[in-house]
């Protein structure tokens, strides 16, 4: 068993409206999964169903292999986007009281909060009220609380949204070392820079039904075009210009570099290889810069969501 | 996992702790009897107004039951005209002026009285003139018939009928009474109870949602449990600040009456009176004291025990409704639509509990409203105090335990869904759609 999470044909109706329509997605064990689609796909709702918000219609989900039950909450850490605390109640009290929640005893709740508290640097907020913080400060009371338990799953939605540069980063940090250290990530944003850079896997929902899912590398491979971005050093711009064009489909490129005189995308027919391409080139110009185009997680998205 | 006792504990601090909330359980006691205070002090003041009443008794019988009391003093004029007798009142600046016509037959004295004055005169004044006339005439004319009016006055009885049951427990009026109030103010606590507490349940609920927490704690916790702990916490805070203004006010009065001591016996209200008037009837003294006992023949045991029941039973009906207004809108504001369906009834239950069950406690209406689990907890701690056989008292339980199972069941529906709703305040209709979701 290899997939800590597994949604099988989960199907959810509100009224008229299907807001999941037969989406199955597996989580493998360790991994940052990008759970991505536009607003209103219906990503919260399946999140949603993980916890045992809401009840799905149709399909099943399964946590380490066994269907979901209540005790289950305990194994999930959930950072919802639409977040929030006691306005009026104290750090520590509030922070305690979640905990208790989720099944920790008080001793054990307060000794974590306070490696937690110390490891984030906010050692001295315990006994200040919520609303004497501000909104990236109480971003990190509930990073905290999501993650206090030690759950076996993660799911962060839009775990960044609130934060400056400096704490976004050490947020990164922390949720990659939680992954290190066993925990199974979901991550639903649409900053997909931040999917480039954490996820592994990545499903995309678009209007109720999923249209894509793998493993990100998988899924760039895949839509990858066989596209070589080039930089050329020569006195014959139109000539060499032409020859390329005459033998490859060739769109002009633009990118900073220092002295190319001839910048162009290069799409390889399927016969050749990169190397086919490269002595080419070098035959006739000097080759100063040679990357193959790998498309981005949000040209994937755009595309995608195009598409259907 | 059972998280009900925790979030019944952190509903209770924080609505204890919570400072408006302190400050309404001290502050209410200490303004109530302020209040008190401040009308007792006032109507002392009007009190002390002395008035002068001149009287010109044509018939020169009457002048002598006018005796001068602490607050007023009647100036009888002699050898005057009704004209002159009036500018010399107003001259004097005198209250008023009392015109009794001369007429040679005593029987159609009554309706030759006149009073004249700036102002007028209140009911007090005027019966208490009309009552001096009335008791001379009513003596004169007694005595002209050749009765003498002290063998009447010594004549007069005083029955009380014993009121028994068949079973041989003794009633009296005074049982009644007594009845009355205790399911009058049982009723109205309850009443008060939940319009005071729902609201608060209510608030709390909006504020879980405008505060964005929800989510997070419904990721932990069932809906209907985070429901059940604010309705019990929210309960507990409200029995907690009842004791409180219950032990506070009556230790307030009883120090404020201390220091007003003495003017408070002054200012007797006429109920009083009458009260320290019949308490020197030893036949009615007697009475009292019977009454006293009979509050033993009250069902005590019943009616604490139905007591709690109802007042419980019919709270959380009430609160399970609160708590899903507060679920199904954002902010206080759109709650008014929603708090009619929930007021009428409740309204209706005390019209009801002070209409028709004081007329006739086992009469129809007030039998079927007993039964009607909304207006059944108000309307049955009013009929209770009277006697309602004990297979009633259970039916009517057992109809409003189903119906509290039916709303919670509704309100954990709405509650579940629209505690994730955010920004349009739902129809009815949609409400409607959410208990399929």
């Amino acid at each position: 068993m290899n997939d800590l999470l597994v949604a099988d044909s989960v199907s959810k109706n509100f009224g008229e409206f299907r807001a999941l329509n037969d989406v199955s997605i597996s989580v493998p064990k360790g991994s940052i999964f990008g759970l991505l689609g536009p607003n209103g796909a219906g990503k919260t709702t399946l999140i949603r169903i993980i916890n045992q918000i809401t009840m799905p219609d149709n399909g099943r989900v399964l946590l380490d292999g066994e269907a979901l039950r209540p005790e289950h909450i305990r194994n999930i850490g959930y950072l919802p986007e639409e977040r929030g605390l006691y306005k009026s109640m104290k750090v520590g009290e509030q922070a305690l009281y979640l905990a208790q929640l989720k099944g920790l005893s008080k001793a054990e709740a307060k000794q974590r909060l306070k490696y937690w508290f110390e490891k984030l640097e906010i050692g001295d907020w315990w006994n200040k009220k919520i609303q004497e913080l501000s909104k990236g400060q109480a971003q990190k009371i509930q990073f905290i609380v999501t993650v206090l338990h030690q759950p076996k799953l993660l799911i962060f939605d839009e775990p960044f949204s609130g934060f400056d540069p400096i704490n976004a980063n050490l947020i990164k940090d922390e949720i990659l070392q939680l992954r290190d250290e066993g925990a199974t990530v979901i991550f639903s944003t649409h900053r997909m820079e931040s999917v480039e850079e954490l996820c592994d896997h990545i499903a995309l929902i678009h209007k109720s039904n999923k249209v894509l899912d793998g493993k990100l590398t998988d899924i760039k491979r895949q839509y990858k075009t066989n596209t070589f971005e080039v930089g050329l050093q020569t006195d014959r711009v139109e000539e060499v210009t032409k020859i390329i064009k005459d033998k490859f489909e060739a769109f002009p490129a633009t990118f900073r570099n220092l002295n190319d005189d001839v910048k162009l995308n290069i799409k390889l027919n399927t016969k050749d290889t990169s190397n086919d391409l490269l002595s080419f080139l070098t035959s006739n110009a000097e080759v100063n810069h040679f990357v193959e185009v790998v498309p981005s997680a949000s040209d994937i998205f755009i595309q995608t969501v195009k598409n259907n | 996992m059972n998280h009900l006792p925790l979030i019944i504990k952190r509903e209770y601090i924080t609505k204890v702790k919570n400072k408006s909330f302190i400050i309404m359980t001290f502050v209410s006691p200490l303004i109530m009897v302020a209040l008190f205070a401040v009308v007792a002090y006032l109507s002392q003041l009007n009190n002390d107004k002395e008035r002068t009443i001149a009287v010109l008794d044509e018939t020169g019988v009457l002048s002598s039951v006018f005796e001068n009391t602490e607050h007023t003093t009647y100036t009888i004029l002699t050898d005057t005209n009704l004209k002159t007798a009036k500018e010399l009142t107003k001259a004097k600046e005198d209250f008023g002026l009392l015109y009794i016509e001369k007429s040679n037959d005593s029987t159609m004295i009554l309706s030759n009285v006149q009073f004249f004055s700036d102002e007028s005169p209140s009911i007090g004044i005027m019966s208490s003139l009309e009552e001096k006339i009335e008791k001379i005439v009513s003596d004169t004319k007694l005595f002209n018939g050749g009765v003498d009016p002290a063998k009447i006055e010594s004549s007069k009885t005083n029955i009380t009928i014993a009121q028994e049951t068949f079973t041989g427990e003794k009633t009296s009026k005074i049982d009644s009474y007594l009845k009355l109030a205790f399911g009058g103010v049982s009723g109205y606590l309850l009443f008060m109870f939940i319009i005071i507490y729902g609201n608060m349940i209510m608030r709390s609920v909006i504020e879980e949602k405008t505060s964005r927490i929800i989510e997070i704690i419904i990721s932990s916790v069932k809906p209907i449990q985070l429901m059940m702990g604010k309705i019990v916490g929210t309960s507990l805070a409200g029995i907690t600040q009842f004791v409180i203004w219950v032990l506070l006010g009556s230790v307030l009065m009883l120090v404020v009456s201390a220091i007003l001591g003495v003017s408070l016996t002054d200012l007797q209200t006429p109920q009083q009176e009458a009260m320290n008037e019949m308490m020197k009837n030893p036949d009615i003294a007697f009475e009292f004291q019977r009454g006293l006992q009979s509050l033993s023949n009250l069902p005590i045991v019943n009616l604490v025990i139905a007591f709690l029941f109802f007042f419980i039973g019919g709270f959380l009906l009430y609160s399970s409704l609160y708590a899903a207004v507060g679920a199904a809108v954002d902010n206080e504001t759109d709650t008014q639509q929603f708090m009619m369906p929930i007021l009428m009834p409740l309204i209706l239950a005390v019209y009801v509990g002070i209409f028709t069950v004081i007329e006739d406690p086992h009469g129809t209406v007030s039998t079927v409203f007993s039964f009607i689990p909304f207006t059944s907890p108000v309307v049955m701690l009013m009929r209770i105090p009277f006697g309602v056989p004990i297979w009633q008292q259970i039916l009517s339980f057992a109809i409003l335990i189903c119906t509290f199972a039916f709303t919670v069941w509704f309100a954990a529906k709405i509650y579940r869904v629209g505690i994730l709703m955010y920004g349009k305040k739902p129809s009815y209709k949609e409400l409607y759609k959410w208990i399929k979701y």
